[in-house]
């Protein structure tokens, strides 16, 4: 089939699923509901497939223009569709990753309340974040970005009974949108110094209007960034991330993982040219995720929930990637954003196998010993937390994070990639406590030692799949990128790779090793130093993430409410309530005078009369 | 012959229903439905038939173009005319009105149950004074119109209206309605005097015709006072921080159907007095007024953003996210660009369906709840059938989210006024997270949490459903194809562009320091 009959099917099958579920109004039965759920995003999938198979990396994109937006002389916004190697990545990881998930949540979902309405929301995300990765203009770009926003607040806050979720979701709207203003600002910003929101033309025209460094471009660049970061749950925007694991785990998988939370990492690799133009604001880029993948490495150490922990670790995951950017290694990026999808939604899903079968249990303390139980959740975890920790040789994520800490030495970020090294080390030490805090030792609670263990295709599928993406194999799958990005600063380079990947496996070899002499053989002496002052500080300020959520209460939080509830009574508005009072004070005032007594009236006149009579002999 | 009948018919409609209301409840309700689904009907066989590509002017001929024009003497003797007209502008508007009175008429089929024909008379009386404000061209009749409105709408919060707590009757809201926009059109009369004065002292000849006085030769200071009495009559209406205490209080007060035709028209009255007269009467006035005006809209986005937050009472809450809506609204108007103004008109349109929709869905949730304060609600999600779901649409157009035509709008505005006023724009678009964090505080309270009570309360009937569907997909449609309505608008708005751009262009920044002292 033609791509322009193909292109718009991807996005409309997902809305077409949304569309049967919220008009059903709850007359579908679950798994009648379930079924058109996964079905849509399956279909979208094998659209995506035969997409990919037509697909000539070398050709230029391919764009498809279904109407003009907005038509008001300069200001001519599309709704427009572009395919390149960029967005086919993108469209392959959505589809692909979010069909099995979506598979895997017909199982997690199951008889729980409202399935139709969850299908809806999930199906409505798949439709926004197509738009966002298929948008040819920035204004699409942004109607799939706030798009997914609000199915990310719709999903967190799913289970609507407990307010705290709510809160959560608020909370992730409110903190993104802040980065949204900034995004918005830099629209514009681009088209009143471009004149085009066209991504295609904005690349074109960035050079020939911005020298390179030049103010407006570096502004325009850290504008986007800023968009980036809200999204991306990056410092200091990134405080959302780890409450938003309130929403059922699927949807943690999703879109707090695979998906959603990569969108800044797509965008400022969409937009290379205008930050290449801007040197410092992509250094900041780099600087940025160095110092989120280390602060999320070691708020993930001091996790008790394994959503948590996994939430901190794509926090992390993700400053891995904006590591890649900001070294000029946008190709890399993306690369790891793909593998990251693959075992990142392998971990969140194999840690829904283990809450749906703990019967919602999702303490680590309370967990444990579960790896004879629940075989396929372990498998899952093993290999996924392997890929996460960058196991030399046989997983996907050696390939993908060895290629950005090599392409950040190569173009001469040294600083980078220590830091990503000492990341990889935090990595390897986190994962093993949460397998082994899960998995191994003693069963801490009833709810561990009633688990019992998902059956079913629905169940078993997406973590095999996944598992095998998260091997090697993965990393077998080359994002066709060449025609889209620019070269990585560390092509043809050679020298010193070989040391770099021998050091890389070493530290998450001897992660996993000091983790295991911690974790299993010095497991008594770690719980007595956790104890200590020290411990207990550190712990808190790990737990708690750097405490940048109280940062920002006192900051902004409280200040906001005491503002609200300042001029919560709306003073202007009193203000003139005090005229309409003043007014009626007189009136009382002066009601009281009238007594209809003639004597009174006489009076009052004689000295009316009186006092007049002075004035005007007297000339007051 | 077409325009004196869209006025006529809501008039003649509503006084149909109040003697039909010997024949019981219904019969009123069917009169005016019928009457508001044919001025609709009229207005949409206008914006078919007609054709508002105006020919492009050169801002100096003077000569004023209209699609359709309609003039009578009214008191020659001081040159006022029933003199009315059309254009992409007053139509979309009119339009509008049409179909927010059907809604109006509709929403409230079930709620009011006493003096039902008086009831529809006002309501009707109300939307036939809106329509002959967006078609009077001459100012007299505009102001006959402009207080016309304002007793039908004071007998609709006084007689129908909710009492709400604190001493918040709703006398006192009407009350409170009435003075405010009754003083503010005193201002207005007062300038409407002055303007035919100095041009009777300029020409001799005494006119209140809108192209006679288009072009009258004012002093600046002159100028700059004539065009505050018409901006503050307008800045109360529309309404502009200081100038909003009324709102809040008749809409809270207001039955469902007054709330719809406040936010949705009435307000809508006034951006569409700025754009009418206070702009092409006085450019070099309002361009000198420009960045005051634009900094009350800023005034108007944060300060109405944060009160909203701050309030219990659902219907108190929206009013104050209108305010803030209008301060966007405010600097659109201000920003002398087509792209903005063209965004104003989306923006404006999409206010009144947004605003209706959630208007109509807080009085649904009180005919179903009894209440209407947010702390005696909460975990309602699933608890009500589609109803949450239509309340999650506008709330989701209300914050802007795009594909709405709120977002379309907003962004035309922002886009069209940030090569102008950067400053200005960054601070508005800030409003983007204020609007997220009431927009998502009404969900909150009304939503989420523990359900209260197992009771199923009801969900939609097909009366109700059809409703919010309609004003669903219109949001939608304008949001992802406004170009229909812009396409109609775009002449008029190019005209008041040019006009004030070269005014904008010309003023020199002492003028100001001249007023001034």
């Amino acid at each position: 089939m033609d791509v322009s009959l193909l292109l718009p099917l991807t996005f409309l099958l997902p809305l077409l699923g949304t569309l049967i579920l919220s008009l059903s109004c709850g007359r579908l039965s679950e798994p009648a509901s379930a079924f058109v759920g996964v079905v849509s995003v399956g279909l979208a999938a094998l659209v995506t497939l035969a997409l990919s198979l037509g697909f000539d990396p070398g050709a230029a994109a391919r764009t498809e223009t279904l109407w003009t937006w907005i038509h008001v002389g300069d200001f001519q916004p599309t709704i427009g569709l572009a395919l390149d190697g960029l967005s086919l990545t993108m469209l392959g990881i959505i589809t692909g990753v979010g069909f099995l998930i979506h598979l895997f949540a017909a199982w997690y979902m199951r008889g729980e309340e409202g399935v139709t309405r969850f299908f809806a929301y999930m199906n409505l995300f798949v439709f926004s974040m197509i738009l966002l990765v298929l948008g040819d203009n920035l204004l699409m770009l942004f109607l799939g970005w706030e798009g997914v926003g609000l199915c990310s607040y719709l999903l967190i806050g799913y289970y609507y009974q407990h307010a705290e979720n709510g809160w959560a979701a608020f909370k992730a709207f409110i903190v993104t949108r802040i980065g949204d203003v900034f995004l918005a600002i830099g629209l514009f910003l681009i088209f009143r110094e471009l004149g085009t929101l066209n991504i295609a033309r904005i690349l074109e025209r960035a050079p020939e209007v911005w020298a390179s460094g030049s103010t407006t471009a570096e502004l325009a660049a850290l504008l986007l960034l800023g968009g980036a970061l809200g999204k991306s749950a990056q410092l200091p925007l990134h405080t959302w991330l780890a409450d938003a694991m309130a929403g059922p785990t699927p949807v943690s998988a999703l879109i707090h993982a695979a998906t959603m939370v990569t969108a800044g990492v797509y965008l400022i690799a969409r937009l290379y040219g205008v930050f290449e133009l801007a040197p410092d604001v992509l250094w900041l880029v780099g600087l940025i995720g160095a110092v989120t993948l280390l602060m999320a490495g070691f708020a993930a150490l001091a996790q008790t929930d394994i959503k948590r922990i996994l939430a901190y670790s794509t926090m992390s995951q993700i400053g891995y990637m904006f590591l890649a950017l900001g070294a000029g290694a946008f190709n890399a990026a993306i690369f790891h954003l793909m593998i990251h999808a693959f075992f990142k939604a392998l971990l969140f899903l194999s840690a829904g196998a283990v809450i749906v079968s703990c019967h919602h249990e999702q303490d680590i303390r309370r967990l444990g010993g579960l790896w004879r139980r629940l075989p396929l959740a372990y498998g899952g975890f093993v290999i996924g937390g392997s890929a996460l920790a960058a196991l030399p040789l046989v997983t996907a994520g050696f390939y993908s994070k060895d290629e950005i800490l090599w392409q950040a030495l190569a173009s001469g970020h040294q600083g980078f990639m220590v830091a990503g090294l000492v990341g990889a080390f935090l990595t390897s030490l986190y994962t093993l406590r949460l397998i082994i805090g899960t998995f191994h030792g003693a069963m801490k609670s009833d709810n561990a030692r009633n688990a019992e263990p998902g059956r079913g295709l629905r169940h078993g599928l997406p973590l095999v799949v996944l598992a095998i993406l998260s091997t090697f194999l993965g990393a077998w799958i080359h994002p066709p990128l060449e025609s889209v990005l620019p070269g990585s600063p560390g092509e043809g380079v050679e020298a010193g790779q070989t040391m770099l990947e021998l050091m890389a496996s070493a530290t998450a070899l001897s992660g996993v090793a000091i983790g295991a002499w911690l974790f299993i053989f010095r497991r008594d002496w770690l719980a007595r130093q956790v104890t200590r002052p020290w411990g207990i500080r550190l712990w808190t300020l790990w737990n708690a993430a750097w405490g940048f959520d109280a940062i920002f209460d006192a900051l902004l939080v409280r200040p906001y409410r005491a503002l609200m509830r300042w001029l919560k009574n709306d003073l202007i508005d009193g203000f003139f309530n005090l005229l309409a009072g003043i007014a009626r004070l007189l009136n009382l005032v002066l009601s009281k005078t009238q007594t209809g007594r003639v004597r009174t009236y006489a009076t009052s006149m004689v000295l009316g009369a009186t006092v007049i009579m002075l004035v005007l002999a007297f000339g007051l | 012959m077409m325009l004196p009948w869209i006025i006529l018919i809501p008039f003649i409609g509503g006084l149909l229903c109040w003697q039909a209301d010997r024949w019981g409840d219904k019969a009123p309700r069917w009169i005016a439905l019928i009457t508001m689904s044919l001025v609709l009907l009229i207005t949409l066989v206008l914006w078919l038939d007609g054709d508002y590509h105006l020919p492009t002017l050169t801002v100096d001929s003077g000569a004023v173009r209209w699609a359709i024009e309609w003039r009578r003497a009214w008191i020659p003797r001081f040159g006022i005319d029933v003199h009315l007209a059309l254009d992409g502008l007053s139509l979309v508007l009119i339009a509008l009105t049409g179909f927010l009175g059907t809604l109006a008429v509709v929403c409230s089929w079930k709620e009011i149950s006493h003096r039902v024909g008086f009831f529809h008379l006002n309501l009707l009386w109300i939307l036939g004074g809106v329509i002959g404000v967006f078609l009077a061209i001459d100012l007299f009749l505009f102001f006959f119109f402009w207080e016309m409105m304002l007793v039908p709408m004071y007998f609709l919060i006084a007689l129908w209206g909710h009492s709400g707590s604190e001493g918040r009757t709703r006398i006192r809201a009407a009350i409170k309605f009435f003075i405010y926009t009754q003083a503010s059109g005193l201002l207005m009369l007062v300038s409407i005097l002055g303007l035919v004065f100095a041009h009777h002292a300029a020409t001799g000849v005494y006119s209140f015709s809108y192209g006679d006085l288009l072009n009258t030769r004012l002093s600046p200071e002159l100028a700059f006072w004539l065009m505050m009495g018409f901006f503050i009559a307008f800045a109360v209406k529309l309404p502009v921080v200081p100038l909003h205490g009324w709102l809040p209080d008749a809409h809270a007060q207001a039955p469902t159907a007054g709330s719809v035709d406040l936010a949705g028209i009435l307000l809508k009255t006034a951006a569409y007095g700025m754009l009418r007269f206070a702009l092409p009467l006085f450019p070099d006035a309002s361009a000198l007024f420009a960045p005051v005006a634009m900094a009350l809209g800023l005034v108007g986005i944060v300060y109405g953003a944060i009160l909203a937050c701050g309030q219990q009472d659902i219907k108190r809450l929206i009013a104050y996210t209108s305010i803030s809506h209008m301060g966007v609204v405010l600097i659109g108007i201000y920003s002398g660009s087509a792209l903005a103004l063209q965004g104003v008109v989306l923006l404006m349109v999409a206010h009144a369906f947004s605003a209706a929709g959630l208007f109509i869905i807080s009085g649904q949730v009180y005919e179903r709840l009894y209440t209407r304060d947010m702390n005696r609600m909460g975990g309602l999600w699933g608890r009500l059938g589609s109803l949450p779901g239509f309340s999650l649409f506008f709330v989701a157009a209300s914050l802007g989210m795009p594909g709405t035509a709120n977002f379309a709008g907003e962004f035309m505005i922002l886009f069209g006024t940030f090569p102008v006023a950067p400053v200005t724009v960054m601070i508005a678009t800030t409003g983007m997270v204020l609007a997220a964090i009431y927009s998502l505080l009404l969900m909150q309270r009304v939503y989420y949490g523990p359900t209260r009570g197992e009771v199923r309360l009801g969900g939609l009937d097909t009366r109700e459903f059809v409703m919010m569907m309609v004003v669903l997909v219109l949001v939608l449609l304008f949001g992802l194809y406004p170009q229909p309505l812009l396409d109609v608008t775009g002449a008029t708005m190019d005209e008041i562009q040019k006009l004030f751009s070269v005014a904008l262009s010309h003023a020199p920044a002492t003028l100001l320091t001249g007023v001034v002292q």
